[in-house]
C-alpha cells in the first residue's frame, strides 16, 4: 500500500524578535538574491529550536529536515515538548503557513481541527453557525445540511440552537464546534489538542468519535496531544520531535517511552545522571545490583535492588535515602525509605563511607518500565545528592496460573508496591 | 549522477500524488477553481456580514438609507448652496446622491478588502480555506448594499422627474452592469494588492484611510470634469474612477462626458490591478501567519 502522506525535507524557519524593524533591507536582499537565481541568505544562518539557550542568530528553524509518511487508516500520535516543533508541524500541513523549504505530498482533502469552533458569530444563531463553521472546515452546504440533525444531537444544544452563540456558556459553544468538526469528513484529519477543553465525557465522545471515523471509514488521523494516556489510547504509530527533529519513530508505545524517558540513556551510569551534589559531599561510584549501569531487569523471583553508594565526606553529615518510584506516564507509585523504617537517621562520620541499602520490589510488578528518582537527604532539613531519573526499571511481568500477563501499559491489573 | 536519479523520483512522486504543499504558490496559478468550490463559504459570510452588521440596531438596513442622504444634502449645502459650485445643470440633490451612490460602492469596497490579512489573523491562523473568499464575500455584501443605494437614487430620481425636472436618461444607462463590475473588482484588486502589503508593513494601511478621502475630490463626485481647469484636468484624467463616475452620471441624468476612451482606460486598469492584486494575495496568503 502506498502512503498517503509523504513528507520530505520539511523545514520551517522563523525570524525572532519584533518583525518590522531592519525587514526592508532584508527582504530587498532576499528579493534581489532570489531573482538572480542564488539561494536565500538567510536560510543558511538560524539554530535547532531550543528555547532554553539563547542563540547567536535572529533566525531560528521550528522543525528542521523533517521526513515521514503515514499509510492510510492510520492514527498517528506527534509528541514532543512544547516547542519541539509539534504545532508548527500541524500549521504546515493544514495549509496555515507555509513551509521554507521541503514539501508534503498527500492524497484526499485534509481537515483541520486547530482550535474547535473557528469563525464563529457570536450574533448568529448555533444553527446559522453550523453552517459558517461547517463550510469554514471546507464542508459543503449540502454536507452540512445532510448531517444537521445529527450535529446538533450531538452537541446536545437542541434547545438553544436558535439563539445566538453569544449566549451560549463556553462549554456549550466548545461542544457545538467539536460536533460540527466530528462531522467534517476528510480523508485525512489533522487534530491539534483541542480535546483539552472538554469535561471528561466530553472527552471521551470525543476520542471515541476519532477511533470510529479511523476504524470504520478508514480515515488517516494525525493527532497531538500532552495527554499520553489518549495517545497511547487512540494511536498506533508515533513520532517523537525535539528541538524541531524527529528523534523517535515508531510503534506508540515505545514511542511514548522515548519521550518520557528521553533524558535516560539506558546504557549510563547512575553517576552521569546527578544533577546536585552538596559541596561538603563527593561521590565516588553508585552500584545497582554490583553494576555501574542505571538499567536494572526484574523478573520472576528477582526483586530485590542493591544500591550501593561509594564516597567521602568532608565532615559528618545525617544521612538518608529515598527513592521514588514512577511509571510511564511519570505518575508517582511509590516511595522508598529506609530511614523512616528504622525511625533515626544514621550519622556518617568524615572520611570515606560506603552505604547499601536493599529494596524489595514486589515480586508480582506488571510488565512495563517504571523510573526512579534518587536522593541522600537530611529528611525535611537539607537534601545532599540528587539523582533524577537515576534508575531505569525494566519489569517482565509474572505470568498467572492462566498464562497471562499484567501489562501496566495495557491498564490491566496494580502494581503493588 | 545521483541529483538526476533525484529528479527523476521527484516527477514521479508528483505524478501519483494528488496535491502537494510546497514552500511557495506559483505565482500564475490564481486557483480560480479553489475559490469555487468554497462557493458556499462565500455566500454564508456574505450573510454573516450582512446580518451581523444590523443587527441589535433598531432601525436596521434603514441604516443604508440614512448614510447617503445625509452625505447628499450635506454637499448639496456646502458645494452647491454655499460654494455655488456647478453640477452641469442638473439637481444638485441627484448629482451627488449618483456621485455617493457609486463611489461609495467602490471605497467601501476598497477600505474593507485592505485589511482582509489583519483583520482576519486570528480565523486565518487556524483554519485554511482559499483567502481569497474573504475579500470577494466583502465585495458581493456591499453589492447589496450598493442595490439598496441605487433604489434610493431610483426613488429620488422618479420624483424629481415627476416635478418636472428636465432629466435625460439614456442607452449608456445599459453599460452600469459593467460600471459595477468595474468599480467593484477595481476596489477588490487594490484592496487585495493593499492587504497583501500590509502583512509586513502597516503603513499602506493608514494610507489607505485617508487616501480614499482624499481620491474621492480626484473624481467627479463633487465637481464634474467639465468645470475642472484644463490646469488640473490631467488628475482626474488619470484617476480611473473618474471614467466610471462620468458615466454614471451620464447614463441617468443626460450631463458631463462620456468617452469610450475613458472607460476603456477604466476597465483596462481595472482588469490588471485585479489580476495583480490576486496573484500577490495568493502568494502572500501562504506565509502571512508569521508576519503579520
Amino acid at each position: 500500500m502506498k502512503p498517503i502522506i509523504k513528507v520530505k525535507n520539511l523545514s520551517k524557519q522563523y525570524r525572532l524578535g519584533a518583525i518590522g524593524t531592519g525587514t526592508m533591507k532584508e527582504d530587498a536582499q532576499r528579493w534581489w538574491y532570489r531573482i538572480r537565481g542564488k539561494e536565500d541568505p538567510y536560510q543558511k544562518i538560524g539554530e535547532s529550536s531550543d528555547h532554553r539557550t539563547n542563540g547567536n542568530t535572529d533566525y531560528v528553524w521550528a522543525i528542521k529536515e523533517i521526513n515521514f509518511e503515514v499509510m492510510p487508516g492510520d492514527i498517528l500520535g506527534i509528541i514532543g515538548k512544547n516547542g519541539a516543533g509539534k504545532s508548527t508541524l500541524l500549521k504546515i500541513l493544514s495549509k496555515v503557513t507555509g513551509p521554507t523549504i521541503g514539501s508534503i505530498s498527500y492524497n484526499g482533502r485534509i481537515g483541520s481541527l486547530l482550535e474547535v469552533g473557528t469563525g464563529f458569530h457570536p450574533e448568529l444563531t448555533g444553527r446559522e453557525n453550523i453552517f459558517l463553521n461547517g463550510a469554514i472546515l471546507g464542508m459543503t452546504n449540502y454536507e452540512i445540511r445532510s448531517n444537521l440533525d445529527e450535529i446538533i444531537d450531538f452537541s446536545g444544544c437542541e434547545k438553544y440552537i436558535d439563539t445566538p452563540v453569544k449566549r451560549y456558556s463556553s462549554g456549550m459553544a466548545v461542544r457545538l464546534g467539536f460536533a460540527v468538526a466530528a462531522h467534517l469528513d476528510p480523508e485525512i484529519l489533522v487534530v491539534d489538542e483541542v480535546l483539552a477543553v472538554g469535561d471528561a465525557e466530553f472527552q471521551k465522545k470525543a476520542i471515541g468519535k476519532m477511533q470510529d471515523v479511523s476504524h470504520n471509514k478508514g480515515r488517516t488521523i494525525l493527532f497531538v496531544s500532552h495527554n499520553m494516556a489518549s495517545i497511547q489510547h487512540l494511536c498506533k504509530t508515533g513520532i517523537v520531535l525535539e528541538n524541531g527533529r524527529i528523534v523517535n519513530q515508531d510503534e506508540i508505545s515505545k514511542c511514548i517511552n522515548s519521550y518520557l524517558g528521553h533524558n535516560i540513556k539506558t546504557t549510563s551510569r547512575v553517576i552521569d545522571s546527578i544533577s546536585y551534589c552538596h559541596p561538603k559531599i563527593k561521590i565516588d561510584s553508585i552500584l545497582i545490583n554490583e553494576q555501574e549501569s542505571n538499567s536494572i531487569r526484574m523478573g520472576i523471583n528477582i526483586n530485590k535492588v542493591k544500591i550501593v553508594i561509594n564516597g567521602f565526606l568532608k565532615e559528618e553529615k545525617a544521612i538518608s535515602l529515598e527513592l521514588r518510584i514512577y511509571d510511564n506516564n511519570e505518575i508517582p507509585l511509590a516511595f522508598f525509605s529506609p530511614g523512616h523504617k528504622v525511625g533515626k537517621i544514621p550519622v556518617i562520620q568524615q572520611g570515606s563511607f560506603s552505604l547499601l541499602y536493599e529494596m524489595e520490589l514486589p515480586n508480582n510488578m506488571n510488565k512495563g518500565s517504571y523510573i526512579c528518582d534518587m536522593y541522600l537527604t537530611y529528611p525535611g532539613q537539607a537534601t545532599w545528592l540528587t539523582i533524577p531519573r537515576a534508575i531505569y526499571i525494566e519489569a517482565d511481568g509474572k505470568s498467572t496460573e492462566t498464562g497471562m500477563v499484567f501489562e501496566y501499559e495495557k491498564g490491566a491489573g496494580f502494581l503493588f508496591l | 549522477m545521483i541529483e538526476v536519479e533525484d529528479e527523476a523520483i521527484v516527477d514521479q512522486e508528483k505524478e501519483t500524488y494528488a496535491h502537494s504543499i510546497t514552500p511557495q504558490n506559483s505565482l500564475f496559478d490564481l486557483r480560480l477553481a479553489e475559490i469555487w468550490r468554497y462557493r458556499d463559504l462565500l455566500m454564508l459570510f456574505v450573510r454573516r456580514d450582512f446580518v451581523a452588521k444590523y443587527k441589535q440596531t433598531i432601525l436596521g438596513p434603514i441604516w443604508f438609507f440614512i448614510q447617503p442622504i445625509f452625505q447628499t444634502v450635506v454637499m448639496a449645502i456646502v458645494f452647491g448652496g454655499m460654494a455655488g459650485l456647478s453640477t452641469d445643470g442638473a439637481p444638485p440633490i441627484l448629482f451627488y446622491l449618483a456621485g455617493v451612490t457609486a463611489w461609495n460602492y467602490f471605497a467601501n469596497c476598497l477600505r474593507a478588502t485592505s485589511n482582509t490579512f489583519t483583520a482576519n489573523a486570528g480565523l486565518f491562523g487556524k483554519v485554511y480555506f482559499p483567502r481569497a473568499v474573504t475579500p470577494l464575500s466583502v465585495v458581493i455584501s456591499n453589492l447589496i448594499q450598493f442595490g439598496i443605494g441605487i433604489l434610493l437614487f431610483l426613488v429620488m430620481f422618479i420624483i424629481f422627474a415627476f416635478r418636472g425636472y428636465e432629466l435625460h436618461p439614456n442607452s449608456t444607462l445599459l453599460l452600469l452592469p459593467l460600471l459595477i463590475v468595474i468599480m467593484g473588482f477595481m476596489g477588490l484588486g487594490l484592496g487585495m494588492l493593499v492587504s497583501a502589503m500590509t502583512t509586513r508593513y502597516r503603513d499602506l494601511q493608514y494610507l489607505v484611510e485617508f487616501g480614499v478621502q482624499l481620491l474621492m475630490y480626484a473624481t467627479p463626485v463633487i465637481l464634474p470634469l467639465s468645470a475642472v481647469p484644463e490646469k488640473y484636468k490631467f488628475i482626474m484624467l488619470i484617476n480611473p474612477m473618474t471614467g466610471v463616475i462620468e458615466t454614471f452620471k451620464y447614463g441617468f441624468l443626460g450631463i458631463g462626458t462620456f468617452s469610450w476612451g475613458l472607460l476603456g482606460y477604466s476597465a483596462g486598469f481595472t482588469i490588471i490591478v485585479f489580476l495583480v492584486g490576486l496573484m500577490i494575495f495568493n502568494r502572500t496568503e501562504k506565509n502571512f501567519m508569521d508576519t503579520v
